[in-house]
């Protein structure tokens, strides 16, 4: 798309960005304020994607974002009581806790763990370290691709953010806490940046929280970048109310060796787009996405993945699975792009669905683009109502109707769980999951929050 | 009720049954009493599994005629689960893989739904994970089994020593051994017939549907059957088995046509 998009959605935002430029550029280093022109630029060509764009055919946010969302650019002072941030605890998960509320970092600006790690505010981390912002941030996201992106990175002001030196192991996941919660409904963009460094490992645990019922309309970008020999896990739940949105898009840049697992859990949330991009841009890395969507009423998730094999001997695995009830609407876009020198790539994709309901609708589209000739590849996609097999088997053994499909659902998800290499957090989202597929959960533990 | 229906555990009376319209069952007649062992033999296509799928509540048959009282009740009336709840097991030609669903869970749930069925209280983690380990023994069934979904990924041994583990774990009245023998090495075959025997009580019953004589040196049948289109045309004591397996079933079947 080469001519600008002329639309007052568009519009708007350009014209909150002219408005509020003092306060959108205030807390943040130059590297994070000198992207915008651009990015605003980028969001002007590209605008935000209607249906016919291909990408978005099974997904409408064009008109979410042209509803009547409050923006603040600055973080309000919401009380959130610090045992909020325990409301949404993982028993036996000993992990470093933050909290992020409608975007901005909450707490203690930079966490410095004694090994050098750190911790904290994206924003207090690209003025205490300009040369990892200059060295990492905005070099992964596709600002000239994505309108969303572009719009993210234009007005980027704080979030979350990641640093693990070289050749530190982190002793214990980091648990990030997203809030949201406002008694009018606002639209937030949080800006997150991961940097783990050669032969450095961590594990995150990400659980995204509406604490009100409002509308949110979230659009987040999170890059990620693994040196070489690097290994992370990123573990993330969203359980968020019917009423909101959730566009969050992952950019992951892997160094030589390194590893990087990725897994969704989408509890709940209205709509939800989860966008994944990974470039596999040294030999012999490992790379793989799990997600799990358990879809009913009205809600809508959808699943966009782009995995590029640059080099060489590179391995990716994608599973993603679903269980679809009610009015619920899923879809799953996956793409494995390999290069013409990308020889012995190894990449396989997955997608499995479980419909519970002549209403419900799945949108599938596995796809795979290989230009080298020495790989293994495969993609998949399967559609299936719950298999009658297994039900009577579990009836020949005394399991009742229902408790013998609730069983068969959980394992069709607990294939995608197992995945999850954080133990007490599996456990943990092993019983969220039961109990949201019983229809008891409407809370997380202890929460107060009615998220259903 | 008259005193010798007591007597009887089951009791088949002129058993029709359709699948897609087809009759595969055309009037079964059979009667089994506590302590008893039967065999039911038969040529492939015969309806030994489909009568066995009856039994257990398989809805893809269709029962057109006839009676199947269980202690009395009109077995046919209940769900699977029901029958199931009632002593009634059927251990499965082709076990059935359920991914994702781990055999711990899969055997709490079912024997807890057995326990609320009879009003007792759920069994405690551990209580019920002691009754796992004891219950292995008895097919010498390997623990790590117990972690894995359920049959997922097992051999052929694995599969059926994982039926008769389960049956070890109900305690059924009545269990109907669907061709438990078919796919097992000699040894696997001696130690199912050995747990079949082990759980053999003098107040339950076995009915074991077989191709082959071969079992039937394991688990020593009180009465052979065999059933031949749909009906059973003959039925005698364990020497018929060994007549069989000489003879084959022609002489049988030119007799009936």
């Amino acid at each position: 798309m080469t001519k600008p998009i002329e639309n007052a959605v568009v519009k708007s935002f350009i014209d909150l960005y002219i408005a509020n430029m003092e306060l959108i550029t205030e807390g943040v280093s130059m590297t994070v304020n000198n992207a915008r022109a651009d990015a605003i630029e980028d969001f002007l060509l590209n605008g935000i994607p209607n249906t016919k764009y291909e990408k978005y055919k099974y997904t409408d946010i064009h008109a979410l974002f042209a509803k009547d969302y409050e923006k603040y650019f600055a973080s309000q002072n919401i009380s959130v009581a610090q045992a909020d941030l325990f409301r949404c605890d993982v028993p036996n998960l000993n992990a470093h806790l933050a909290m992020v509320v409608n975007g901005f970092y909450f707490g203690e600006p930079l966490t410095v763990l004694p090994n050098g790690a750190v911790f904290g505010s994206f924003a207090a981390a690209s003025k205490s370290y300009p040369e990892l912002f200059e060295k990492y941030y905005n070099k992964a996201a596709d600002n000239a691709g994505e309108g969303l992106t572009a719009l993210n990175t234009a007005f980027a002001q704080d979030g979350f953010f990641v640093y693990v030196p070289k050749g530190v192991i982190l002793d214990k996941p980091i648990q990030v806490v997203n809030v949201l919660v406002s008694n009018e409904d606002i639209m937030v963009q949080p800006r997150n940046l991961f940097i783990v460094e050669d032969n450095a490992e961590a594990k995150m645990a990400i659980c995204d929280h509406t604490l009100s019922t409002n509308g949110f309309l979230s659009n987040s970008v999170t890059e990620v970048f693994l040196g070489k020999n690097a290994g992370a896990e990123v573990v993330k739940v969203q359980n968020e109310n019917n009423q909101s949105a959730n566009i969050s898009n992952v950019y992951a840049v892997q160094e030589a060796l390194s590893r990087y697992n990725a897994n969704a859990v989408t509890l709940h949330g209205g709509l939800v787009r989860n966008n994944v991009t990974v470039n596999l841009n040294g030999e012999a890395s490992e790379n793989k996405l799990t997600g799990l969507y358990l879809v009913d009423k009205d809600q809508h998730v959808d699943s966009r993945t782009v995995v590029n094999h640059n080099v060489p001997r590179c391995l990716s695995n994608q599973l993603y699975k679903g269980v679809l009830d009610d009015n619920g609407v899923a879809a799953f876009n996956g793409m494995v792009y390999v290069a013409k020198d990308a020889q012995k790539t190894e990449a396989f994709q997955t997608n499995r669905t479980l419909q519970l309901t002549d209403e419900a609708k799945i949108y599938t589209k596995p796809q795979l683009e290989i230009y080298a000739d020495d790989v293994k590849c495969s993609h998949g996609a399967t559609v299936g109502q719950p298999d009658t097999d297994q039900l009577f088997y579990m009836q020949a053994r005394g399991i009742g109707e229902r408790e013998a499909k609730l069983l068969q659902m959980f394992g069709f998800a607990h294939e995608v769980i197992q995945h999850i290499g954080i133990e007490p957090l599996r456990d943990r989202i092993d019983d969220l999951v039961n109990k949201r597929l019983r229809g008891e959960l409407s809370r997380c533990n202890v929460c107060e929050m009615h998220c259903m | 009720m008259h005193s010798t229906k007591i007597k009887t555990m089951l009791s088949i009376k002129n058993l029709h049954a359709n699948i897609n319209g087809k009759e595969i069952l055309k009037g079964i007649n059979l009667e089994v009493k506590p302590g008893e062992v039967h065999a039911i033999m038969g040529p492939n296509g015969s309806g030994k599994s489909t009568l066995a799928s009856v039994l257990a509540g398989k809805e893809l048959f269709e029962v057109t005629e006839g009676e199947v009282l269980f202690e009395g009740k009109d077995l046919l009336d209940l769900s699977p689960e029901d029958r199931s709840r009632e002593g009634v097991f059927l251990g499965f030609q082709y076990p059935v893989e359920i991914p994702g669903v781990s055999m711990t869970n899969f055997m709490r749930a079912a024997v807890n739904a057995h326990r609320e069925y009879k009003g007792i209280a759920p069994l405690s983690a551990s209580d019920f994970l002691r009754m796992m380990r004891e219950k292995s023994q008895i097919v010498e069934i390997d623990a790590k089994l117990t972690n894995r979904s359920v049959n997922e990924g097992f051999s052929g041994g694995e599969k059926k020593r994982n039926e008769i583990f389960q049956m070890a774990m109900l305690e059924p009245k009545l269990s109907i051994l669907d061709e438990t023998d078919s796919g097992l090495d000699i040894d696997a075959l001696r130690i199912v017939a050995t747990g079949v025997n082990k759980l053999k009580r003098p107040d339950n019953t076995t009915i074991v549907i077989t191709h082959y004589q071969r079992l039937l040196d394991y688990i020593v049948p009180d009465f052979v059957h065999v059933l031949y289109n749909g009906r059973i045309i003959k039925s005698a004591g364990k020497e018929l088995a060994l007549e069989l397996e000489e003879k084959g079933y022609d002489w049988l079947k030119n007799g009936e046509y």
